[in-house]
């Protein structure tokens, strides 16, 4: 059991509204991800469903239970905090068991819940370690065994990898996945990494200044973006705004994706010459100055043979182009028409 | 600084600050010592001789001797344990969001800047006086006979004075050190399901051990030489009920001249002090460690 609803949920600082009324809803089971730019207010929501911040206006329920005014302990949500918050002074055993012990769960019970947490997080030859003398992704570790220990309806996981380095980063992101496919309890994840929200989420909300832009599966929010931000915050490399300078039926900008464009040496719609060039080896991103338009980013095979300085041609693949208004809203695409 | 170069260049230019303290410290110590085997009372003109031991067994098998020593223990440890305990809640309450709470921090740290002999005098004088106190007056408002403080619980009232000194050093020491706490601790500790006084004893506490410890140290170096309040408000009676090492000291080798029995008693002081410091060192210091 793990489903929350946010009803019409606000927050504001004193003049600042943090969070302007919204609503969502999440499923029990799901894996969903808050992602957005620093400052948009997506941390600021999970600290409110997790009962850390009062709720301006508005209702959260958790499982069909209003649970607004609800203590943070008896919510039954368990929290990863991004700096892990372990109790420093307490050995790992103890941190996980500090839960269990406050909600007086017999020792022999919390020494086989430690038992099983320690399994699934290999955290077994750690037990007896403090979290000093852990790494950062064993105290990452410990850290969500602390949670899971609680059997709790939903997971928080505020932006739990941003103090990791890349190559572990990848790691916990798989093991996080793994744990929601055994443990099948909702999860909600808030990072401002757009790999991260793809690559882990059933489903993403995206947040700007405190408004949600849209809530769908990932790929739904690659293909059909509702709005400009939208479009730019999800894909990796960035997608690439042309402003339209002759308004026609209502578009004033078009966006494609680097990987949707096709450069060639002979022929194509813009002509321009080659700038930067990524190698990355199983793929290359070119940056080419396109005049008039300015620089496109452009992704290519790995043995794209272009250098520094070529004239190039792109075209893009024309079913592949979205059309914006003038407020960024996402219009319908021309084979739609 | 991390070159031989570099670091060869820094022990000799603290050489000189360095041996400076050595002498400081070296000299008045060895003439002591050397004083406190001699026959040496001001009253008493002519040769100074060397005697030995003497001076060392008049000192400890004086009876004030072991009235004092356990003076200075009460006076420590209660001084102690009220800066810590108070000091801990107050901490705790400046650390509170409340309205003017930078002014409310500096004045509390107000009663730390009022010299010894003066908080004194004031306590002596406006507070526990018999007649004109204040506690006097709240006493007879209650229908209650007037403590006279100084003669009826004279250590007691020099713990208390002493304290309300001290308190705000503590405070403000540990209020730092709540201020490092990490929120988020608290915050996990609020989802853990812990309540008020498992936060305060499982996360608070525990964070605040090393501070405590410093101010165990700190506080216990000065308390050992409490002489100024013992002066100006009991002169260390009725008796010896008020007298601590230091004052016994002062009263041997400046009320009664002798030169060479005061020498012996700064000697034995000298070793309690250095006894307690290994003493606490061992009990709490590793607390410092890491």
């Amino acid at each position: 059991m793990g489903s929350i609803t946010l009803k019409q949920v606000t927050k504001s600082f004193g003049d600042v509204n943090v969070i302007k009324p919204l609503d969502l809803d999440i499923k029990d089971g799901e894996f969903i991800v808050f992602v957005g730019p620093s400052g948009c207010g997506k941390s600021t929501l999970l600290r409110m469903i997790a009962g850390l911040e009062d709720t301006t206006s508005g209702n959260i329920e958790i499982d069909g239970q209003d649970a607004t005014d609800t203590p943070p302990a008896k919510r039954g949500l368990a929290m990863v905090f991004q700096s892990y918050a372990l109790y420093p002074h307490m050995t790992v055993r103890n941190n996980i068991a500090f839960p269990l012990k406050r909600a007086k769960v017999a020792p022999a019970e919390i020494e086989q819940k430690i038992a099983s947490a320690a399994k699934i997080l290999n955290l077994g030859d750690y037990l007896d370690r403090k979290p000093g003398q852990l790494s950062g992704g064993q105290r990452q570790r410990v850290a969500i065994g602390r949670a899971i220990v609680r059997q709790p309806s939903a997971f928080l996981f505020d932006e739990p990898l941003s103090n990791l380095d890349a190559s572990l980063r990848v790691n916990m992101r798989l093991e996080i996945s793994e744990l929601h496919k055994s443990l099948a309890t909702t999860m909600i994840y808030v990072t401002h990494d757009q790999v991260e929200a793809m690559t882990m989420a059933d489903r993403i909300a995206v947040f700007n200044a405190g408004v949600i832009e849209q809530v769908g599966t990932p790929l739904e929010l690659y293909q059909n973006p509702v709005n400009r931000f939208v479009a730019g915050f999800i894909g990796s490399p960035k997608m690439n705004f042309i402003d339209i300078p002759t308004a026609n039926d209502g578009a004033h900008s078009i966006g494609v994706r680097p990987e949707h464009i096709k450069i060639s040496n002979d022929e194509g719609m813009w002509a321009g010459n080659v700038g930067v060039v990524e190698h990355l080896g199983s793929e290359t991103f070119l940056h080419v100055h396109v005049e008039k338009i300015g620089t496109l980013t452009v992704k290519s095979d790995g043995d794209c043979p272009f250098t520094y300085g070529d004239k190039v041609f792109l075209s893009a693949a024309q079913n592949k182009i979205l059309r914006f208004d003038k407020t960024g809203l996402t219009l319908p695409s021309l084979t739609e028409i | 600084m991390a070159t031989t170069q570099s670091r060869t260049l820094a022990k000799f230019m603290l050489m000189p600050s360095v041996l400076l303290l050595l002498g400081w410290m070296i000299v008045p110590l060895c003439m002591t010592l050397y004083f406190s085997f001699l026959d040496y009372n001001l009253l008493i003109p002519g040769e100074h001789e060397f005697i030995g031991f003497l001076n060392y067994e008049f000192f400890i098998t004086d009876p004030a001797f072991t009235e004092s020593f356990f003076n200075t223990l009460l006076l420590v440890g209660g001084v102690l344990t009220i800066t810590i305990c108070g000091g801990i809640g107050l901490a705790i309450l400046l650390d509170q969001a409340i309205w003017g709470r930078n002014y409310v921090r500096i004045m509390v740290l107000a009663p730390f800047f009022v010299m010894p002999t003066v908080s004194a005098l004031v306590w002596k004088n406006m507070l526990m006086n018999p007649v004109n106190g204040l506690f006097a007056h709240f006493s007879s408002w209650l229908g209650m006979n007037p403590i006279d403080f100084f003669a009826q619980v004279p250590l007691l009232s020099i713990i208390i004075i002493v304290s309300w000194q001290w308190l705000p050093f503590a405070a403000l020491i540990l209020l730092t050190a709540i201020q490092s706490l990490d929120r988020e601790q608290l915050e996990a500790a609020d989802l853990d399901g812990a309540g008020p006084f498992s936060k305060f004893f499982y996360i608070v506490l525990p964070h605040l051990s090393r501070a405590v410890t410093a101010v165990i140290l700190i506080e216990t170096i000065f308390l050992l030489s409490i002489f100024a309040e013992i002066l100006v408000t009991t002169s260390g009676g009725p008796g010896y009920a008020s007298t601590n090492i230091t004052y016994l000291i002062y009263t041997q080798s400046l009320l009664q001249f002798d030169v060479g029995g005061g020498s012996a008693g700064g000697i034995v002081a000298v070793i309690i002090a250095n006894i307690v410091a290994i003493f606490l060192m061992r009990l709490i210091g590793k607390n410092l460690e890491g």
